[in-house]
């Protein structure tokens, strides 16, 4: 306990005053997002001026009219032509703030014409970005939080983009309409990016369109907003926003990439570069649930498992279609062969349970098609 | 007094077999308060884990769990009960009634309360945890993806929703039979007025509730798929049916509030409540409108663009009859002979922030806007100012207004005093800053949360701590009160206050209104 309060003092006072306390909305980068603050500022002023209006009455009413001050009671109770003025003018000035909002809506709303379709799909406690191509050779890849547990445990410094960061962010070029559909494979959960004022639910069974177009490039950070499960507050957003050049080039590479990869799954790889990547992988897609020693957590323990340190083609059938009705998901989905390969290598091997199983990509592919 | 025919049971029989009105409205407020406390220590674990960033005291899980409960015992143990209470005590005593319609259901529904709480609680204790999906329980995360402990949850959720429409049918059927001869509709008082909307509201959408988690039930256990798209169900069905419930639901909660606050106000100017008949459409309004909003809570869900039109514009329109209620109760003030005992603080600590909590859920029904607003901390600040502000104050103001007359004893004015102004600046210390953090695009329900939200949030829990522990101090004051404050003996403990329950003995007898009263003036005229 005396580690926690201890910082007390020194944050209250020393940073409070820091610029980092962002007190309203972020107007944003896009057209759409500078609209919906102004908007947000128009309502809000507006009420602020109809508060104090409202509440000065009040409070002249509660300094003058106090009983200390010998102010006797009027009985007046009624007034048909005042009650009448503050029904109507309250129902006037909401008509005044419908026209907007009704446009702005409108806006958000205006699907048609996008230049590119990424489809968005929310598993726990990741995203998924499809970037659908009419060639059919679709990009896709899975982004996760790439915050170590020593940082959220607090036995490391937090860095700068502390549970605001990932692995893969999703690329968008600039100045483009890029329209995003937006589902989920298990829970419902909600992409937000506050600097696009873009927030749409992801459900599981439905396809939800928005849309951007981003006049500027940056990096725009976000992050789940609709409780999906125990990691809820840890599955972020990035979107990095490119030149629709340098957009061209990084599709290069990621279908350069994908190629290399279906290569590699052709090879036999060795005990020591299947362990490596198996680390890596276990770190991101295992570690959340099965813990950092494969001690367990929501998920079973992996070290001493008698599943992990069992027959092979039983833990690959787990790792692969995963559990039903579990959190336990079906990572043939989310891995490719090389990376199953990888990490079942890994799980057999790593945390004393040294079976000394070599798991190659062709035995998965085997494993998938058999 | 020598006529009494007969008097309380004594021992525990007394609080078990009960029927008479008072007693099971005091036990009833005792319950909610018990609730209200233990919400309160859910809310304690969760601003202390959000008092800094990182992970401390608590797991991801455990944390969801908390919110989960505390959301599920604020609403359905605390602050509906603590109505109920203060209905079974006021309301034949507003009426000049001798009890409640139905006293034998009115036992029966109380005591299927403590089992249920019971119940909801000791999943904590089970495998698998607490429900931790939230208090608006979406489905699938409710259904395919919750713990085993759900089912016990959902039974809770069944005997909570018996026990309310038990207890609003009770109060529909005394308002309707047992007023005192001359008491027409147009001369209850405002606090009976709000309650019989109330009933007829909680009567209209618990069934709503009870088919939703019936629904969940046959999804878990019986191979349907109401709620599985897998299975060709439908997820956001879950959200419309549970909405169509929920939106009515904050109504319920916040009606009898402005019910106590009616009466208060007046009480403490002198001077009649300003537009009582506008009141009483006003409330009608809203209780209408409840049923036609619901979907603004799904803005972000993927709605058809008219779909959103239509709600963002009814939504929009609540402001009108809600503001009628604000203006009237300034007008009721205005030229006045105030005074500011602590009844009258806590009804205008209510003013002034249910009016902030109205603004910034005007602001919420802008449907664009609240695109960038939905599922923040700006939801979360605006709904606790109109539940704990607005629900919670209310009924601390009925409270200390009440208590003399129910116990024949007065709570110590200072100590009152202190009890406002520590809750009014430590609420506000809390919820204040959740407007920022919201707005610069905090979710809610995380355990942990970016860098640029850790000073807020620090302000946050440090306001929370000094809001939790002034409700050690109204505890305090209740039984200081009870057990040795200074006796009152007046019928009228209050010299502005008006209505029937200030015509029957100081404390008020076991048995009231024997003889109905007969009534010539309306409510509130002196």
């Amino acid at each position: 306990m005396g580690r926690i309060f201890s910082g007390v003092p020194l944050a209250l006072f020393a940073s409070f005053t820091a610029a980092q306390n962002q007190v309203n909305m972020s107007p944003g980068v896009t057209e759409i997002g500078a609209d919906i603050f102004e908007l947000h500022m128009l309502i809000m002023w507006i009420c602020v001026v109809i508060g104090v209006a409202v509440f000065a009455v009040m409070f002249y009413s509660i300094y003058a009219h106090r009983k200390s001050r010998g102010h006797e009671a009027s009985q007046f109770h009624e007034s048909t032509k005042v009650e009448i003025a503050w029904t109507v003018v309250p129902f006037l000035i909401l008509i005044a703030m419908a026209v907007p909002a009704t446009s702005t809506l409108l806006e958000v709303y205006d699907n048609d014409e996008a230049e590119l379709d990424v489809l968005i799909t929310g598993h726990q406690w990741k995203w998924k970005y499809e970037y659908l191509d009419e060639t059919g050779e679709n990009i896709s890849f899975f982004s996760n939080l790439t915050t170590p547990q020593e940082e959220i445990y607090n036995t490391e410094a937090k860095g700068d983009h502390y549970l605001l960061e990932v692995d893969e962010p999703l690329v968008i070029p600039t100045n483009t309409k890029v329209r995003f559909l937006i589902t989920a494979n298990d829970v419902i959960h909600s992409w937000w990016v506050p600097e696009l004022a873009v927030k749409r639910d992801a459900i599981p069974g439905f396809i939800n369109e928005a849309w951007t177009r981003v006049p500027q490039e940056g990096i725009y950070r976000g992050q789940c907003t609709e409780l999906c499960g125990a990691y809820h507050g840890f599955m972020p957003v990035v979107v990095h926003a490119v030149s629709p050049e340098e957009f061209q080039a990084w599709q290069a590479a990621k279908r350069g990439a994908a190629q290399a990869e279906s290569q590699l799954a052709l090879q036999t790889l060795s005990a020591d570069e299947l362990m490596a990547q198996g680390k890596a992988v276990y770190e991101t897609a295992c570690v959340a649930c099965h813990g950092a020693q494969g001690e367990g957590g929501i998920g079973n323990a992996i070290a001493g498992s008698s599943v992990v340190m069992g027959d092979l083609s039983q833990h690959m059938a787990i790792v692969a279609k995963g559990v039903a009705g579990t959190a336990m998901q079906a990572f043939d989905a989310q891995l490719n062969e090389v990376e199953l390969a990888a990490v079942l290598t890994y799980q057999r091997n790593a945390f004393g349970n040294n079976t000394g199983d070599i798991v190659q990509p062709g035995d998965v592919t085997g494993m998938n098609n058999g | 007094m020598g006529d009494h025919h007969h008097g309380p049971a004594t021992g525990v029989t007394r609080w078990l077999f009960t029927t008479n009105h008072k007693d099971i409205g005091t036990m009833y407020l005792w319950f909610s308060f018990a609730m209200f406390l233990l919400g309160g220590f859910f809310a304690m674990v969760i601003r202390a884990e959000l008092f800094q960033p990182g992970m401390q005291l608590v797991e991801p899980a455990f944390f969801n769990q908390m919110t989960t409960l505390h959301g599920l015992v604020m609403v359905f143990g605390a602050i509906m009960p603590s109505f109920v209470g203060l209905a079974n005590w006021l309301i034949p005593m507003m009426i000049g009634a001798p009890d409640m319609a139905l006293p034998r259901m009115n036992n029966w529904s109380f005591w299927i309360l403590p089992p249920a709480f019971l119940m909801l609680a000791s999943t904590l204790f089970m495998e698998g945890g607490a429900p931790a999906f939230g208090w608006t329980f979406y489905a699938p995360l409710s259904t395919t993806y919750a713990p085993p402990s759900v089912t016990f949850f959902i039974f809770a959720i069944h005997i909570l929703g018996v026990s309310s429409i038990m207890g609003s049918i009770n109060i529909i059927a005394t308002v309707m039979n047992m007023r005192a001869p001359g008491m027409t509709y147009m001369k209850m008082p405002m606090f009976v007025w709000t309650w019989l909307i109330t009933a007829f509201l909680l009567v209209a959408v618990m069934p709503v509730l009870a088919g939703a988690v019936t629904m969940m039930l046959m999804d878990i256990h019986f191979g349907t798929s109401f709620f599985s798209a897998a299975g060709g169900g439908d997820p956001v069905l879950f959200q419309h049916i549970f909405w169509f419930f929920g939106h009515p639901e904050v109504y319920i909660i916040i009606l009898p509030a402005f019910g106590v606050v009616s009466q208060i106000i007046p009480a403490f100017s002198r001077k009649p409540l300003f537009g009582y008949a506008s009141m009483v459409y006003a409330t009608a309004s809203i209780a209408f409108l409840s049923f036609v909003v619901w979907a603004h809570h799904m803005y972000t869900v993927g709605m058809p663009v008219a779909g959103e039109l239509f709600f963002m514009y009814a939504t929009m329109l609540i402001a009108v009859p809600t503001g009628v209620k604000v203006f009237n109760w300034i007008s009721t003030m205005w030229r006045g002979s105030l005074s500011f005992e602590t009844p009258m603080l806590f009804s205008i600590g209510f003013l002034v922030l249910f009016t902030l909590g109205g603004f910034t859920g005007l602001m919420l029904s802008i449907a664009p806007a609240d695109f960038q607003y939905h599922d923040t901390y700006f939801v979360v600040a605006h709904f606790h100012y109109v539940m704990v502000a607005g629900a919670v104050f209310s009924m601390t103001a009925a409270v200390y207004y009440w208590l003399p007359k129910w116990c024949g004893r007065m709570y110590s004015e200072s100590m009152g005093k202190i009890h406002f102004w520590i809750s009014f600046i430590g609420f506000n210390i809390t919820f204040f800053p959740q407007h920022f953090v919201g707005l610069a695009g905090m979710p809610r329900r995380i355990p942990d949360y970016a860098l640029q939200f850790a000073d807020f949030n620090m302000m946050s829990s440090i306001g929370a701590f000094i809001y939790g522990a002034s409700q050690l101090l109204f505890l305090y004051n209740v039984i200081a009160t009870i057990v040795s404050g200074e006796r009152v003996s007046d019928e009228k403990v209050w010299d502005g206050a008006e209505g029937l329950e200030w015509t029957v003995p100081t404390p008020a007898p076991y048995h009231t209104f024997e003889e109905p009263p007969l009534v010539s003036k309306p409510a509130g005229t002196f």
